[in-house]
């Protein structure tokens, strides 16, 4: 018994490393021409420039976003007590989107707009900064994280006012508009090295910042009376997630924009495969968030090619269709959702 | 019971919770090594008094643990001192039983160690406490109102601590079950664990060593359960719609149906 409580898990891991390394191979494979094995445009300069400076971030910074959200809404789930908490239900995405879009409108009007290594840095800030703020503003508005109808019914308000106000502020200049809108849609299709750079940085902060609040997580889980019985620092210790949480949503939602459900679904679909403790949690949600939006990426730009369609739009799809699946199986079983 | 040290003491311990008075300056006493139940009606402050004694509700007053004040004591010397088990608080459902009982060892874990020899030991032996060993890998959700309880049980009795406050220990477990935990109980006893719980079924929590009276955040009265003083205290705070009968070497609680009595 204990050789599967250790080995599922394990097992878990291991599929999941395969299944990043040929989703990435294939990323660097999937061209707006169709299919092309990566070493065959090693001997020509155009094609490999294509691979290493296009494809390869693109795959590589869409399974890091991924990462970043899987983590967050695993964070997200434990810290709120909520199977249905994730960084957009609980309105910083769209805070984090908020953040992007002032920084933006100053940004733009002073100089030319490059991605370049300080703006990913100014942008990513702002994003954090937003996600944070938006999350406090649902957590006071809600007051306190016990009461799941609250907490979401808080989280939408947040998140729709917020939206709204992002979308004054882009509408008041034209050329934040523009980025502003395949913002909004999510998209992978400008990663480049530096947000690939950033956003792994920020994964491992994250993780190094939240595996260790693991064990107050899974305290959590027998409520906050029994978690501070066993000696867990809860309150301090969930500000500290909520900060996690807020960089993790922040950085992804810096590079791609708003891509939803990665983060719900993530820690559901690794709990479905095991019962699991936050310190295996938490790495194999974002390997999971992380395989989910490279996959979404792949179909994004295969599907239709060669138009290369948003992924968030894919995303949004997919995940509408599973929790839609997943709503008329609890139904059945007469479970109230 | 004077010549015994003190497990838990109050001195006018008071405690408001949304601007209503819940407990209204209690002064109190639990001897070491017993087994004392809180009663009273619904809503006298039974849980509140617990929480508080817990040092897990902002209160007035003094609480002291074995003589110490907690907030001395470190976090994690607190919870190894004591254990908790609240009432049908929100519970996870996707968690394995093994898992939920670990937790109660978190108190002796380094904050980055793996569970050692000893963590299951005690789980095990814990689990074996409640017959649930068997079914260890079982997810809590799988689990009915009363095996879940169980499961609990185990976890509180995994923390190993000299102290232990429990809410409704035995709510939703059979006569079975509810006869093992009575001897887990003598066992407890026999290694010097003070037991306090809160128990709504006055035939059961006749079964501990002494008894505390609760009605409207006061403490009415404080004795041993086989006293006919904390008899007629406990028939007094129920309005007399309840009268305690010998049986055997035992007492029954039974419900009295008019004012005017049977």
């Amino acid at each position: 018994m204990r050789s599967l409580r250790t080995w599922r898990p394990a097992g878990l891991a291991v599929l999941m490393m395969i299944v990043a390394v040929s989703g990435l191979a294939l990323g660097a494979a999937a061209g707006s021409t169709g299919w092309q094995a990566p070493w065959l445009a090693w001997k020509e300069p155009q094609a490999w420039q294509i691979v290493s400076e296009i494809r390869m971030p693109r795959s590589l910074g869409a399974w890091l976003a991924g990462a970043l959200l899987g983590l967050a809404g695993a964070l997200a789930q434990g810290v709120f007590r909520n199977p249905l908490a994730d960084p957009f239900l609980l309105g910083s995405a769209s805070g984090a989107s908020l953040g992007v879009c002032l920084y933006l409108s100053m940004w733009l009007g002073s100089g030319a707009w490059t991605l370049s290594w300080l703006a990913q840095l100014g942008l990513t800030g702002a994003a954090f900064v937003g996600a944070g703020m938006a999350v406090m503003i649902t957590t006071l508005l809600s007051r306190g994280v016990q009461h799941t109808l609250r907490l979401l019914l808080a989280g939408v308000i947040v998140g729709v006012t917020l939206g709204a106000l992002s979308s004054w502020f882009s509408l008041l200049r034209p050329e934040v508009l523009r980025i502003m809108q395949s913002f909004m849609l999510g998209s992978t299709g400008l990663l480049s090295w530096p947000a690939c750079a950033l956003m792994a940085l920020a994964l491992l902060l994250c993780i190094a910042l939240a595996w260790p609040l693991g064990r107050v997580l899974d305290a959590l889980t027998l409520g906050e009376n029994t978690a501070r019985s066993l000696g867990m620092p809860v309150a301090s210790a969930r500000i500290a997630l909520v900060l996690t949480l807020a960089l993790a949503t922040g950085a992804a939602v810096a590079q791609v924009g708003l891509v939803a459900f990665v983060g719900l679904a993530a820690p559901h679909w690794v709990r479905a495969w095991a019962p699991l403790p936050y310190r295996w949690l938490i790495p194999l949600a974002a390997c999971m968030g992380g395989n989910l939006l490279l996959a979404a990426d792949l179909l994004a730009r295969t599907l239709m090619h060669p138009q290369d369609l948003p992924v968030g739009l894919l995303t949004a799809v997919l995940g509408g269709a599973y929790l839609l699946l997943r709503m008329s199986r609890l139904q059945g079983q007469g479970t109230p959702v | 019971m004077s010549l015994m040290s003190a497990a838990f003491e109050a001195q006018g311990l008071s405690v408001n919770l949304g601007g209503r008075s819940v407990l209204k300056g209690i002064d109190l006493r639990i001897a070491q090594g017993r087994w004392t139940c809180v009663v009273g009606p619904n809503g006298a402050g039974k849980s509140t008094l617990l929480r508080a004694l817990a040092g897990l509700l902002p209160h007035q007053g003094q609480v002291l643990w074995q003589g110490a004040r907690p907030a001395e004591l470190t976090r994690r010397d607190r919870a190894r001192r004591l254990s908790w088990l609240g009432q049908s608080e929100p519970v996870a459902e996707d968690l394995c039983v093994l898992d939920v009982v670990l937790l109660g060892r978190l108190p002796h874990q380094d904050w980055l160690a793996a569970p050692g020899a000893r963590d299951r030991q005690a789980v095990e032996s814990a689990l074996r406490a409640v017959h649930a060993w068997d079914w260890r890998d079982r997810l809590l959700g799988q689990l009915s109102g009363g095996e879940r309880q169980r499961v609990l049980l185990a976890r509180a009795l995994a923390v190993d601590a000299p102290l232990m406050l429990m809410d409704e220990p035995l709510a939703h477990l059979d006569p079975p079950h509810q006869a093992d935990w009575l001897e887990r109980v003598q066992c407890l006893k026999a290694k010097g664990v003070t037991l306090l719980s809160v128990l709504h079924e006055i035939g059961v929590a006749l079964h501990a060593d002494d008894v505390v009276v609760m009605q409207a955040g006061c403490v009415m009265h404080q004795g041993p359960c086989g006293d006919a003083f904390s008899h007629r205290a406990i028939e007094a705070v129920f309005d007399q719609r309840l009268a305690i009968h010998a049986v055997g070497s035992q007492w029954a609680a039974l419900p009295v149906s008019t004012p005017d009595g049977v």
